[in-house]
Formats: C-alpha cells, structure tokens, sequence
C-alpha cells in the first residue's frame, strides 16, 4: 500500500453510514479496494474506488458517494473515480467485528453468525442489546430501514432493532 | 424509447425481472401510510424499496448492453419511464390491483416464492453481473417470503372473516399464477432446463403454505398469460400513467 493509499484509507475511516452513525463506511465493509496512481502526466494522483453496496436500494449509497467526493477534495484528491461492484455481493459477513461492537453499544443488536447461504434462514435467539437478555420476541421482520427487523425485549420490555444477517 | 423489438434473449431476460420487480415494488408502494398497523405499514414498504431498488439493478445493466448494442444513450431511468405498456415485460400478477390487505399479502407471498427458486437458479449463472444481482436480491426476497408466507398463514388460520377474504383473493389472483412459471424462449435461453425445477419446487412450497393456512390451491380452468411478451391488462396503463407522468411532461427534469 502507498503512502496515499494509507492516507485514504484513514480518510474513509472517518466516513460514517448515514444511517446508522457509529458504523464507519469501513465497519461496514463496503469499500473493497484503494488504489492511487501517483505517475500521472498533469502531476494529479488519479484514486479508483471500488464500493459495494450493501442493499439493493439502499438510500445511504448516493450520499455515502457524496461524503466520500467532498471529504478526498479537501485532502487534496482532486481526480476521483468511484466505482460500483456488484460482484461479489455484499454481505453482513463483511463488516468488521469492531462495527458489531458499536453496533451493539449504539441499541441495535448485530447480525449473527454467517450470512445465510442460498437464502435460507435459520431461527435466531437474538441478544437484547439493553439488558443483555435472550428472551426477545420478533415484532416486525422489516424494521426503521429494510435491513433491520424490529425485536422486544421480555426481560426489559423494550424495543430494539436487530441488524438481520444478509 | 422502445424495447420491443429486441432479440437478445438476455437484455429481454433483463428487462423482465426488472419490469416485475418495478411494478409490484409500485403497487407494493401503495401501500405506504395506508398499512393496517404502523409496523406492517413499514414492512410493506420496506419490502417496495427492495424491489425498486432491485429493478435499478437489472435495468442499469440492461442499459448498459442496450447502449452498447445500438450505439443510444440508454439509462435506467429511460427505461423506467420512457417505455410504453407493450414494452414491458412483467407478469400479469405483479400488475393486478391490490385489493385489501390479504389479496395484497397474497399476491407478494405468491411471487416471493417464485423469485426464491428463480433467483437460487440465477445466482449460478455464468452471467457474473446477473449472477451478483440475483445473489443479493435473494437475501432480501428470503424476507419477503418469510414475511408474506406468515401473513397468509395467519389470515388463513384466523378468523372466520380473514379467512372468507383470503378465500376471495385466491380465487381473484389464481388464474394469474400460471403465467410465473409458464416460461418464455428468452427465459428458457438464460436458465437452461431448471425451469422445470422452479415450477416444481415454487408449487410445493405454494401446497404447504397454503396448507398450513388451511387453504387449498383453486381448480382453475382458465389461465390469463402475456404479460412477459408486453400483452398486458388495462391495469398497467394507469400504473404507467402515473408512473412516468413526471418525465413525459417535464421532459429530462431531474431532481
Ligand atoms: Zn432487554
């Protein structure tokens, strides 16, 4: 990695998801590579971003986008391309183990386990994010956003949100 | 703009789901601040968002090999809203009006289940955009289905009334559930012979759903067809109507 991929790196660290502020676009896992070719004729390093997004219509892409745009300008990176890759699809299984544990202290329980080959879903017990209790019921399988499904704690009686296994 | 005259089995293949997926995320929509109880409300309109976004999926890549194909500057959003009703391509089911809450429940658990195996197909296409398209579009229609396949279950197994209604909306939307797994040359292109194992395996899941909900699938004698080859129901003209009014009189306007 070179020095200014490094340093983008850092910059991306500091990107947060829209919808959940906590997670930064790197917790979540969706920027899959950097490169910086700094051998340009103009003398402006040229930066290719590969981004997956993380649902098919996820509303945060286009001002993740937008966040990534501003924040690499004012460092000094001026010659941006950001691409979209589909393939391999994005899943939970990628976000870093850090982003589950601000997940986890922000209110939302994280996704548990691997993410669900060829679709199929198994029975979770999810972990009550407040009082650590497992005895929680599901209410909603769609929660605040598509990725998340609404739970209720029995042991503290309240709400929370689960971050399904994608 | 028009797609149909199209021959690439592919971009047809592409223009359908992303045609099914358009109009029922549409219809689903309608739905929004109108749902029986907040939680079901946001639900539902969750799962419309999916779908839209599915559809932007299969219809930017569609317009990718449209463009390069005829040399026309082709994006999604002039096949979503310049294309007229026989350009279309999705089934009659997606386009029915949805009547009350069961028939709608009824009609997305019905094509969830269809969509489930079809994607499973999709998802080990040698087509790697198709293939990374389907394979995130299945986590999400997992949901879909367990959602709908739970509400059928529960109008079904509830009361007297819930299940009068479910009752009617079967015998409404039946006739129009053949066309799913009534496969096109252009499908058939795409996925080879699994399409028999889709028919098979959407029908048993359908049987035990509808079991469990104490419901049991209707002898129809007649079965609507076309939609995938842009022979529509009226419905989908004032769906489009609606849809694409915004372009069609304020032509290029972005937001
Ligand atoms: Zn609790």
């Amino acid at each position: 990695m070179t020095k200014s991929e490094e340093e983008i790196w850092q910059i991306l660290e500091k990107i947060s998801d829209p919808e959940i502020p906590v997670l930064s676009i790197i917790d979540l896992g969706i920027i899959r590579s950097v490169t910086v070719n700094d051998n340009t004729l103009d003398g402006i390093s040229e930066v290719l971003i590969h981004y997956t997004p993380t649902y098919s219509a996820c509303p945060a892409v286009d001002m993740i986008n937008a966040e990534i745009g501003v924040s690499l300008h004012a460092a000094g990176f001026k010659n941006l391309h950001l691409k979209q890759k589909l393939f391999p699809a994005w899943t939970t299984d990628w976000m870093s183990e850090a982003g589950k544990e601000k997940l986890i202290q922000y209110g939302i329980a994280a996704p548990i386990g691997r993410s669900c080959d060829n679709g199929k879903l198994e029975e979770l017990k999810i972990v009550c994010p407040q009082c650590g209790s497992n005895q929680t019921i599901l209410i909603s399988e769609f929660s605040s956003t598509a990725c998340k499904a609404l739970y209720k704690c029995s042991s503290c009686l309240e709400p929370f949100d689960y971050f399904k296994c994608h | 703009m028009t797609t149909k005259e199209i021959q690439n089995p592919l971009i047809n293949f592409l223009l359908h789901l992303g045609d099914n997926a358009l109009i029922l995320g549409h219809r689903n929509s309608e739905w929004c601040g109108h749902g029986p109880v907040l939680e079901q409300d946001i639900a539902l309109t969750n799962i419309a968002l999916d779908q839209i976004g599915q559809a932007r999926n299969f219809y930017q890549y569609a317009a990718k090999l449209i463009s390069e194909t005829s040399g026309e500057k082709i994006t999604e959003d002039s096949i979503a809203y310049l294309r007229d009703g026989w350009d279309f391509k999705n089934c009659l089911l997606t386009e029915l009006p949805n009547g009350h809450w069961g028939q709608t429940v009824l009609k997305q658990f019905l094509i969830a289940a269809y969509q489930y195996y079809l994607y499973q197909v999709l998802e080990k296409n040698s087509e790697e955009q198709l293939s990374a398209i389907a394979t995130k579009s299945l986590k999400e229609i997992s949901y879909h289905l367990r959602w709908s396949s739970e509400w059928v279950i529960r109008l079904g197994d509830g009361t007297d009334d819930s299940k009068q209604k479910i009752l009617d909306a079967l015998e409404i939307v039946w006739p129009y559930t053949n066309e799913l797994t009534n496969f096109t040359d252009y499908e058939i292109e795409i996925i080879g012979d699994t399409y028999k194992n889709i028919k098979d395996n959407w029908i048993e899941k359908v049987y035990v759903v509808l079991t469990e909900a104490g419901l049991e699938i209707p002898s129809t004698v007649y079965n609507h067809n076309g939609g995938k080859q842009g022979n529509h129901t009226e419905h989908l003209g004032y769906i489009l109507t609606e849809m694409q009014f915004l372009q069609r009189a304020y032509p290029n306007s972005e937001w």
